[in-house]
């Protein structure tokens, strides 16, 4: 029995534990939730995970409160979405109703961000930065700090109530909701100014659509977060069932790597001693455990599975106590698992016997294949990244070259013409002026072509061309008429083109009208 | 088909609905208890909520629910709603002269919005939903007006109406009939005449002796340069706009048998502050002066 020898001075405590899916379990017609008590797992995900967690919330609760100075006519909030006055402020940029393309590309570049990352690293976004998986986190934070670690809590759910349980319970739940409400409120602080609602709020004086949009927020954050947990992975989002989809052989899953676990076993050093043929696995239970879907990832890759990578830091734990080489489970692809899978059981003939991945020193052989990086860079993962990026200079480009003072115009269509006393012909047209700076500005309108006609705005005289000063960060709608006289006739053909310019900055937009004449002039 | 023998699936151990397509059976997965009452407490909402509102058919009418909700009366209350929210403007209308009303552009907003609601509903029939008339009914958005196209005359005519019997104020005018008392030819002479005052093309032998024709007959109230005048409600003859149609024929069937229109007198029925609405609206079209 050549093997890489036990440590003897190290002691693993197995831990009682069950997958909630273990497929022995019966299950009947309506299914009672299986508690999961998560233990505290330490290790290099964990690390990454507080990290992620810092971030994410960090840019949730806080980002409302960033100020951006946009001069006296638009807030000073740099993220704002202002439902009442339709605009949506984003630190430099302002976006007007008719821009909301630009969040719709941005959803279109989430959405192949995701492809990205599923093809790349797979269930990454589940496991680390989906908002259900980071407040899970932050209430199990809670839940550990006054219940205690998973065997204190499942003793505590199992005793009878007492004073002491009642204590924690009721502390618990009022941290979860104070963090609920927390979540609710700063939801509300993106859609009006943060300072003055957070003051509005406290007086009691803050809108009721405030108060109810915080109460329903609070709930959703306390039902998923605190009570739900798992169930609304496994049975409410569908992103699982669509990133399962999107996993291929070159994936990164979460793996149990059996070739050199099996047989595991719970007294390795007896066994080994009696010649058996023992794994790594010393079936502690420790990755069942720190999971937080309770799930057992020995039994292969599952659909409650969110690839949190807590199974590996527990695993590594223990691996590193027993002195053998970490990565039992570890992140790997489907396809250097087969090959080594194949080579534990000689192609798939014989049942798994771990010796055969390990030379005479009990180190691995060259044969065992370790998970290459550059896995990442397949075309697949290349396509996705070049259309993310496609659709991010699109945006930018659009962003860059967008108009900032814009001409609507809508011809009067009744009446399509009208015939004036002395027999010229007038038309009439609603030109609306947006002025989408947060400025006053001067902006001159003009006609071009069909020299003969004149223009009349109401309360200007009548001429060619006008200036008229327009709102910051509004739209101006106005009236005009161009009259054409009997004369000109001819010129109607070619119609005008209606021209807004700023005169200080040269930006302008353009209108091509149409002239109607009476049928018998044409 | 379905065996009474409950059958569980081998691969996943769970058990199946039992029923069987083509060797194909459908696992029974097990319903989280979640999810089962939540689905039971709609049922209760969709229970609670008939108690509540209309809902059960009866054979007359229908329950009324506990909350007395209606749709309708909703409809009045939003419509009390926004009656009040309009009470300021209203009030500064009424207590405004059509001018003044125009001077100040936010109350010069409101009243156009109205007028143009009015007039759809009241003016529309004659003068068509753009105001654009039709052949005996005058198109409002030029600037050809038979009795004056100010604010305080738009808000006369359409306040006392043209020849409408029973107001005294009302606009009235009527042409006499030069049937009998020109002949045939002579009243041809008179339209040709009439027409080439507009530079549209006509007999120059028929137009010559119109000219003395149209003096001795129709410059007393068309005016000698036939430009019409507002005191008689008479039109202007040598503009492009023609109320009863263009062309010497049109001409002589005028002259022949005069057809005159009518307006109902608006004030009676609308109200003072309607009516100037409404004359501010038409103001607003384009002609207005």
């Amino acid at each position: 029995m050549l093997h890489q020898p036990v440590n003897k001075a190290a002691t693993v405590e197995r831990l009682e534990a069950e997958p909630v899916n273990a497929a022995h379990v019966r299950k009947p017609l309506y299914e009672k939730r299986r508690k999961i008590f998560p233990k505290r797992a330490e290790g290099r995900f964990r690390q990454f995970k507080w990290l992620v967690m810092l971030v994410t919330l960090g840019i949730y609760y806080l980002t409302p409160w960033i100020r951006w100075d946009r001069g006296e006519h638009a807030p000073d909030q740099a993220v704002l979405i202002d439902l009442a006055s339709r605009r949506f402020y984003f630190f430099f940029i302002e976006i007007w109703p008719q821009e909301f393309f630009f969040v719709a590309g941005l959803l279109v570049m989430a959405g192949f961000g995701l492809f990205l990352v599923t093809s790349a690293v797979g269930r990454a976004w589940c496991g680390y930065t989906c908002p259900q998986t980071v407040w899970v986190d932050l209430f199990l934070v809670v839940e550990r700090f006054i219940e205690g670690d998973r065997n204190a809590r499942m003793r505590l759910d199992a005793a009878p109530w007492s004073l002491d349980k009642i204590r924690k319970r009721v502390a618990k739940h009022a941290i979860w909701m104070a963090i609920g409400v927390a979540t609710g409120g700063a939801w509300i602080f993106y859609f009006a100014d943060a300072p003055s609602l957070l003051a509005s709020l406290l007086t009691l004086d803050a809108p009721s659509v405030a108060y109810t949009t915080i109460a329903i927020l609070t709930a959703t954050t306390y039902v998923f977060g605190g009570l739900m947990r798992e169930q609304v992975c496994t049975y409410m989002c569908p992103w699982p069932r669509i990133q399962a989809a999107m996993l291929d052989e070159n994936s990164l899953v979460v793996t149990y790597n059996d070739w050199r676990g099996e047989p595991r076993s719970r007294h390795a050093k007896k066994a080994a001693a009696a010649g058996e043929v023992v794994g790594d696995c010393v079936d502690c239970n420790a990755c069942v455990a720190v999971c937080p879907m309770g799930i057992d990832i020995r039994d292969g890759q599952q659909l409650e599975c969110i690839t949190c990578a807590l199974c590996i830091d527990a695993c590594d734990g223990v691996m590193d106590k027993l002195g053998r080489e970490r990565g039992l489970i570890s992140y790997a692809t489907l396809s250097d698992y087969a090959a080594n899978m194949s080579l534990a059981t000689s192609g798939g003939t014989a049942p798994i016997d771990p010796t055969r991945v390990r030379d005479t020193n009990g180190a691995f052989t060259d044969d065992v294949r370790d998970l290459n990086w550059r896995i990442i860079l397949r075309p697949r993962v290349l396509l996705y990244f070049g259309v993310w990026t496609l659709v991010g200079i699109g945006l930018l480009i659009g962003l860059l070259a967008r108009d900032r003072l814009e001409l609507n115009v809508l011809h009067d269509r009744n009446p399509q013409f009208v015939v004036e006393s002395d027999g010229s012909v007038r038309n009439g047209y609603v030109v609306k002026l947006l002025n989408m700076i947060p400025e006053q500005r001067t902006i001159s309108l003009r006609i071009e072509g069909m020299p003969g006609a004149t223009m009349r705005v109401a309360g200007q005289a009548t001429g060619r061309s006008f200036t008229l000063g327009v709102e910051p960060d509004k739209v101006t709608s106005l009236k005009i008429f161009v009259t054409l006289p009997k004369a000109s006739f001819a010129e109607a053909e070619e119609g005008f083109a209606l021209v807004a310019e700023d005169p200080s900055s040269h930006e302008r937009d353009v209108y091509q009208a149409n002239f109607n004449l009476p049928g018998a002039e044409r | 088909m379905a065996d009474k023998q409950k059958h569980v699936d081998e691969v996943s151990g769970v058990e199946t609905t039992g029923h069987e397509w083509d060797g194909i059976r459908e696992l029974n997965n097990p319903m989280p208890r979640w999810w089962v009452y939540t689905f039971y407490a709609t049922m209760l909402w969709g229970i609670g909520y008939t108690i509540a509102y209309p809902a059960w058919p009866l054979l007359t009418e229908a329950t009324t629910g506990v909350l007395g909700y209606s749709s309708r009366a909703q409809v009045s209350t939003d419509l009390a709603d926004a009656k009040a929210g309009q009470a300021s403007y209203v009030k500064r209308i009424a207590s405004s002269t059509v001018d003044e009303i125009i001077a100040d552009p936010q109350l010069q907003q409101f009243a156009i919005a109205a007028g143009a609601s009015a007039f759809k509903v009241n003016c529309a029939q004659c003068h068509g939903s753009g105001a654009a008339g039709a052949e005996g009914f005058p198109n409002l958005n030029d600037n050809d007006w038979l009795w004056g196209g100010s604010p305080e005359e738009l808000y006369h005519t359409i306040a006392h109406g043209v020849r409408h019997t029973g107001d005294d104020g009302t606009r009235v005018s009527e042409m006499p009939s030069f049937a009998d008392m020109l002949t045939q030819d002579e009243l041809r002479q008179t339209a040709a005449y009439v027409v080439s005052l507009t530079g549209t093309p006509s007999d120059a032998a028929l137009a010559e002796p119109g000219k003395q024709l149209f003096a001795d007959n129709c410059a007393s109230c068309h005016g000698e340069d036939a430009t019409g005048s507002r005191d008689f409600g008479a039109p202007n003859l040598a503009d492009a706009i023609w109320l009863k149609g263009s062309g010497e024929q049109a001409v002589i069937e005028q002259m022949k048998t005069p057809r005159h229109g009518v307006m109902p007198a608006w004030l009676p029925r609308l109200g003072d502050n309607t009516v100037k609405q409404l004359a501010i609206f038409v103001h607003s079209l384009g002609g207005g002066e």
